[in-house]
């Protein structure tokens, strides 16, 4: 028997030490002979900390919420009592979890399955399989016409052809290649190269080391963002182990191929992931993009061919040449084959990693495997592809997961975050939000970036603040078409996204807070007030006790009253107002 | 900076101060001396030392490595992990990401600042929590959240968010009154 605990950052975060030091004083106390496994993040991230347990069988039963209390009731009844328990069981043998249904794990085939820090369970798992045979058995040009053969595209936002890139940097000129794995996974939203690295570090080593093989590259770098401590922890440590086993280095399985692996850190810029930025950044510079051609497949890392991918890209790159590539190509749609990794947060039941095939609708994806709105409330939007990206209104939930359709909404697939929002969400407070982000961001080259994005938020936050003009959407319409055509980067050229989709889509919202000076999800602060309905009120006290601002007064078990000039507008009182009374209004 | 009088011996001298330090920065010196392209790698190294980047040191890497003081500070100010300003003990970066965003981390802010009486950005003056709000942490299904010191938390609610900073005074005042 066999307890698996998922210690990947969210998992820590919700308290899965806690779990794992209570499993480890039970195993003890009890005397069992039970192998404790750690593994990475499964993806169900909204019900952590999670636990499996493996019987002899091999059958796994998934427990999620687990508490140490829980984990006390699961030693007393599942693992002493061989009766599950049901309250906290989310997946067993006959009981599928609703969530996993309809994912398709090919990127995340490992992740909360293996243990991220043990070369050898990686191993057991297939792995270096694939970049055993391709340095062994096959050409580069084999390599390259497989990675072709499954279609498969660049998982980082742009749906470039991956093969193409190879080819290129293959076919330049020059004894000296590099190989880069952007892990600067800025998008604010999406977590799915963080997961990968913590949860299966070792394939995305061995997509490097195949596309390093395929291209003439004897090196490669991971640029990881600093804010993702554990992922490169465990990156760190893979690399090491692989090394120390001969699989990373010189002579790779006897091939005469020599590979190296290292970790250089992001110091938090989100442009460095656009990837002349990032070399920038990696020659030690500020990270700001240039002109494109040169590609980097032609000049990149000090001017030398260069291959970039991102994380989840190298991730699918073993299987594909394990299962080869037609199998991949298979999977999702024609133009977009094989599946995509999404991270579903923000207003979701049921939020966490999953991956389908491409060519689900945005509908299936929430849904089905989200499980909808949180407490029930009216879907508003989806917002896809973080700041690059745009938000996409109800009526498009049908729209297929896939790089092209996508884009025709004027979102784009980005990395994969996939922000939900109900309707108390204010959209324009959302493209607010976003030009903000690209705002700062920015690096200032071009001026049409660094101009016109303050210009806008300008423009936003004055609507916003109740003193938007007759005429401003209109203006944020042309300014973000010369943000759009002056900018040299995908920063620029696709900051205006969420502003354009909102206006289109959202374009009431605009109106009600530009005319009638309303927020109608009641979230402006300025065009909101929030009163205690005296009727209602049974001065209990409670908001008063809760509200950061000491702004509400009132004699006990008498209405109390807020005073309107002090108050923050933060809701404090509106969500302290005891249910039975519901007095405290928001207009 | 490379001007003739003695202010380049007196700034070594400064920073010599602080011995352990002034070691671990010649070892971090020589390891990237002659590379090219270290700089990110080098400021990452001295704000390890030092919890942030202190302007004597900035010039003085300048002299000895061969560097533009001026190269240095841009790449300094172009980051946002960089700090010109030394850190509290406690750490705390509060995620504003989209999650977070429509999940009301506004309003952890607004708790947090009440609490600490500071803005983000800023160190109380115990030199105990410094507050930074930052892009995304990546946890977005446990939105809001915010990490201290490497270790994430959340679901936060205003309530919990100021019940986690307060454990951590508490335990702060426990440490230094046993210590006495």
């Amino acid at each position: 028997m066999k307890i698996r605990i998922g210690l990947g950052s969210c998992g820590i975060a919700a308290g899965a030490l806690k779990v794992k030091e209570s499993v480890e004083a039970e195993i003890q106390k009890r005397g069992l002979d039970i192998e404790v496994k750690d593994t990475g993040c499964i993806g169900m991230c909204h019900a952590e900390p999670l636990l499996d347990v493996i019987d002899d069988q091999e059958r796994v039963f998934t427990y999620g919420y687990v508490t140490p209390e829980v984990v006390l009731k699961i030693f007393d009844e599942h693992i002493t009592g061989q009766s599950p328990v049901e309250q906290y069981l989310l997946a067993a043998p006959e009981k599928d979890y609703c969530f996993m249904a309809g994912q398709k794990r090919v990127a995340l085939r490992n992740c909360g399955v293996i243990n991220p820090e043990n070369l050898q369970d990686y191993i057991e798992h297939e792995g270096y399989q694939a970049l055993k045979r391709v340095v062994t058995e096959m050409t580069p040009e084999e390599v390259i016409s497989e990675i072709k053969e499954s279609g498969l595209r660049g998982r980082g936002g742009a749906g470039f052809p991956t093969w193409f890139k190879w080819d290129a940097a293959r076919k330049t000129p020059g004894d000296i290649k590099y190989i880069i794995c952007n892990a600067d996974e800025g998008d604010p939203g999406a977590f799915m190269d963080r997961s990968l690295l913590e949860g299966d570090p070792h394939s995305v080593l061995e997509g490097m080391a195949i596309a390093g093989y395929a291209v003439g590259a004897k090196e490669g770098f991971i640029y990881c963002r600093a804010e993702y401590p554990l992922a490169i922890k465990r990156a760190e440590m893979a690399i090491k182990q692989a090394e120390e086993r001969g699989i990373l280095g010189k002579n790779i399985f006897g091939s005469g191929f020599d590979f190296e692996i290292s970790i250089k850190q992001g110091a938090g810029a989100f442009v460095c992931g656009e990837e002349t930025a990032l070399i920038a950044s990696l020659e030690g510079e500020r990270g700001m993009p240039r002109l494109k051609p040169p590609f980097p497949a032609q000049s990149g890392y000090w001017g030398k061919p260069t291959n970039i991918n991102n994380v989840e890209t190298y991730a699918n790159v073993p299987w594909i040449l394990a299962n080869g590539g037609k199998a991949f190509s298979a999977m999702g749609t024609e133009k977009s084959p094989g599946t995509k990794v999404f991270a579903l947060a923000g207003k979701i039941k049921r939020g966490g990693l999953v991956e389908v095939p491409m060519g689900l609708s945005l509908r299936e994806v929430i849904f089905n495997i989200g499980g909808g709105i949180k407490g029930d409330k009216q879907f508003k939007a989806v917002q896809l592809g973080g700041p690059s990206g745009g938000c996409i209104p109800e009526e498009l939930l049908d729209t297929p997961v896939d790089y092209d359709s996508i884009n025709q909404t004027g979102a784009i697939m980005g990395s994969g975050g996939m922000v939900v929002m109900d309707e108390t969400t204010c959209m324009v407070d959302v493209a607010r939000f976003f030009l903000e982000f690209t705002q700062s961001e920015s690096c200032g080259k071009c001026v049409q970036c660094r101009i016109g994005t303050k210009r806008m938020l300008e423009i936003l936050e004055r609507i916003c603040n109740g003193e938007g003009q007759e005429g401003d959407t209109e203006l944020l319409q042309e300014i973000a078409l010369k943000v759009k055509e002056g900018s040299l980067c995908g920063l620029g050229q696709s900051a205006p996204n969420p502003v354009l989709t909102t206006i289109r889509y959202f374009r009431d919202e605009y109106e009600a807070h530009i005319k009638d000076k309303k927020c109608p999800a009641k979230q402006c602060k300025s065009l909101i007030t929030f009163r205690i309905d005296p009727e209602k009120c049974r001065g209990c006290g409670t908001c008063a006790s809760k509200c950061p601002a000491k702004c509400i007064t009132g004699e006990k078990k008498k209405p109390h009253v807020i005073n309107q000039e002090l108050c923050l507008k933060c809701g404090s009182c509106f969500e302290a107002c005891p249910s039975k009374y519901q007095a405290v209004t928001v207009e | 900076m490379s001007c003739t009088c003695q202010c380049n011996k007196q700034q070594e001298n400064d920073i010599k101060k602080d011995a352990s330090s002034w070691q671990s920065l010649q070892e971090l010196l020589e390891q990237y001396r002659g590379k090219k392209g270290s700089l990110v790698a080098i400021l990452q190294g001295v704000q390890a030392i030092y919890g942030y980047l202190p302007q004597q040191v900035m010039d003085y890497i300048a002299s000895t490595m061969k560097i533009k003081p001026a190269k240095i500070y841009g790449v300094a100010t172009f980051y946002t992990q960089f700090r010109l300003q030394p850190v509290g003990k406690y750490h705390i970066l509060l995620c504003q990401g989209t999650a977070c965003h429509v999940n009301g981390s506004e309003r952890i802010l607004t708790a947090i600042c009440e609490e600490l009486n500071i803005k983000p950005n800023e160190t109380t003056s115990d030199r105990l929590f410094t507050l930074d709000c930052v892009a995304c942490l990546g946890c977005c299904s446990l939105a809001p959240v915010m990490m201290i010191n490497e270790q994430a938390y959340g679901p936060l609610t205003p309530d919990k968010a100021l019940k986690i900073i307060r454990d951590l005074a508490a335990s702060e005042q426990q440490a230094c009154e046993g210590g006495k």
